[in-house]
């Protein structure tokens, strides 16, 4: 339904703590299908834009639209059931429930068996409902290969496959925007491969608009579509990967190198 | 859930279906058959003492399971859970002598009524978590206790109110033989309802608010109505085991629904297991048994002669009451999961003997 336009419209989104301003002005949008990533040194501000955009946190000014639709005042769950999926930078799995569980929890804004007909199990539907979720999950378990670790408990997982349950999770919402807040982070390189073909199959064969935050710039350049560069909450750069490389100012708020090109914010780095 | 199988070589699933089973194998399902069977037939067997023991058990096991969905699922807390139990048993009596509607109709509508109310004293959980909320809670035991003292049209005040015996197909239950067999169909039913609504969508939603709520938030889970939806389940269940001790006593009066009490639920969902439904059970029968086993213990100290003399058996008396909270403290530190994982253990165990893994 949603074939013209851009699928996320960030428009003049700042966001102010007290006195920080942790975002300026931040405007950007995702086209259907892209695979979108942002990078930026620390406290750039990337999280805070992808709180802005999953719900977490609510601009100070400017909005964010999804699909056409001013998502700015929506709580997180509302833009759930729309269709925006995600992950977090620190592990925020549902450590005691079992790795099927937390997977079964993305099915929840399409499942609708309630507290009335849920106890009823065997008479009311649910168990029938639940099974065909199951049959979901279980491909999405096939697809991410942790089928072995289906029943463990998630809080009893190394590090590596958390992040790829968490994954699990978030896709099992079948969101049509996927954030994805630094997938790869503490990896192994074989585990940095494994996720980064994730993430391209889901873009490509699962048809899910990514929005992904990596400090990788190997794989950031290797797999994104385009690229934003944030620095001390502002837009510095927007582009495809190579022309992002070959920015100055993003060299700068990197590498903090001498140009001879003057700019007023030589003391970044 | 452990994180292993507790699975007999073997027994392979080839349907979803056979993985969604309550029991793990057909062994432990036809174990639970024949347990339920053998407890059907106490009342046969065993003396009338036993028979009320497992009536009082039953009772407060499913108010304390209701405790345990709001505070082992949800991962809120609550300190006025016997108010609520107490509004239910004056609920259904109020029903049913109001309205004529039959006891084992206003049993559950009782529980909907308290779970109205619960609903209202759970509203600050929408804001506040933690020790917080127990405050908040400790509000509802109070107020209410008062409103129990205060609104005579409903409690009958400082009389108590009448509550009529359960009637069948015009048969009443006057007896405790009777009355075990309904206890059991409400206890049976109530914990199948109960392990239904923890593996479907709404039970999932609960553990997850627990867990981790600003992930379960992005998961799609509204938190506010999860948060009020636990309160309110909780008071359901904690209604239907009121309305069914106001029912068996005949008698309800304010008297009994003090916040030792809700501490007591406590006890009994910490004791068995935070977060497991037959946990909630096995907790309910250690608690409802301990009296009972240290006050045979004391009776029979007093065949010797020593312990005749009334300094003694006064004395006794208090050492009984001590030896139940050492019971609970020492419970506490060796096993601070709860009775369901001592079970899991001792599971584990035979399963994998001799062998430790």
């Amino acid at each position: 339904m949603t074939s013209q336009g851009p699928i996320l419209q960030i428009s003049d989104v700042s966001l102010v703590f007290g006195g920080v301003r942790a975002l300026s002005d931040v405007s950007f949008s995702v086209q259907p299908g892209e695979l979108f990533s942002i990078i930026g040194p620390n406290g750039a501000g990337k999280t805070s834009m992808l709180n802005c955009v999953s719900g977490r946190y609510t601009p100070t000014s400017g909005t964010v639209s999804f699909k056409g639709q001013d998502v700015t005042g929506l709580k997180p769950n509302d833009r759930a059931e729309l269709g925006i999926g995600r992950t977090f930078q620190n592990l925020a799995l549902f450590g005691h429930m079992n790795v099927l569980d937390n997977i079964m929890v993305g099915r929840h804004h399409l499942l609708k068996n309630n507290v009335f007909n849920g106890p009823l199990y065997w008479f009311g539907g649910a168990q029938k409902e639940e099974l065909e979720h199951r049959r979901f999950c279980e491909d999405v378990i096939d697809f991410l290969e942790i089928s072995h670790i289906r029943k463990a408990t998630a809080g009893t997982l190394s590090y590596g496959l958390r992040k790829r349950v968490e994954l699990a999770r978030a896709v099992a919402l079948r969101p049509d925007l996927i954030l994805l807040d630094e997938p790869m982070a503490g990896m192994n390189l074989e585990e940095k491969e494994d996720m980064a073909r994730f993430i391209i199959d889901l873009n490509e064969e699962w048809g899910m608009t990514v929005v992904m935050i990596e400090h990788d710039m190997g794989v950031v350049m290797d797999i994104s579509n385009r690229v934003m560069v944030l620095d001390f909450g502002r837009k510095i750069a927007e582009g495809l990967p190579d022309e992002v490389m070959a920015n100055k100012h993003v060299k700068k708020a990197y590498l903090g190198e001498e140009d001879d090109d003057t700019d007023d914010d030589e003391q970044v780095a | 859930m452990a994180g292993f199988s507790m699975r007999p070589c073997g027994d392979f699933r080839t349907t979803y279906r056979q993985d969604t089973r309550i029991f793990d194998t057909t062994v432990v399902r036809n174990a639970a058959v024949l347990g339920v069977i053998a407890v059907a037939l106490i009342p046969f067997v065993l003396d009338g003492y036993y028979v009320n023991l497992f009536i009082q058990i039953s009772y407060f096991a499913i108010a304390a399971l209701g405790l345990n969905i709001l505070v082992g699922f949800t991962g809120q807390i609550s300190l006025g859970h016997a108010a609520f139990f107490g509004f239910g048993a004056f609920a259904s009596a109020w029903i049913n002598n109001t309205t004529g509607i039959p006891v084992l109709l206003s049993i559950p509508l009782a529980g909907l009524m308290t779970a109205a109310v619960g609903l209202l004293f759970g509203l600050p959980a929408a804001r506040i978590k933690g020790l917080y909320l127990a405050i908040a809670t400790l509000a509802a035991q109070f107020i209410l206790e008062d409103f129990f003292a205060r609104a005579e049209w409903f409690t009958g005040g400082s009389y108590g109110a009448a509550a009529n015996p359960i009637n069948v197909f015009g048969y009443e239950i006057y007896d405790d033989f009777s009355f075990f067999y309904v206890c059991l169909f409400f206890l049976v039913v109530m914990y199948l309802l109960g392990t239904n609504l923890m593996r479907t969508r709404d039970g999932r939603a609960f553990v997850a608010v627990r867990d981790h709520y600003l992930s379960a938030e992005i998961m799609g889970i509204n938190l506010t109505k999860y948060r009020l939806m636990s309160f309110a389940v909780s008071s359901f269940y904690a209604g239907v085991g009121g309305a069914m001790y106001g029912h068996y006593l005949g008698f309800v009066s304010a008297e009994g629904f003090t916040i030792l009490l809700s501490i007591q639920f406590l006890g009994m969902i910490i004791i068995g297991g935070l977060g497991s439904v037959k946990g909630t059970l096995m907790g309910t029968v250690f608690m409802v048994l301990l009296p009972e086993v240290m006050e045979s213990g004391v009776s029979a100290l007093s065949v010797f002669d020593w312990a005749s003399s009334t300094d003694v058996t006064d004395g006794l008396a208090y050492i009984k009451e001590m030896a139940i909270g050492l019971a609970i403290i020492l419970f506490l530190i060796f096993e601070p999961d709860g009775l369901a994982h001592r079970w899991q253990q001792i599971r584990a165990y035979w399963k994998l003997y001799p062998f430790s893994y």
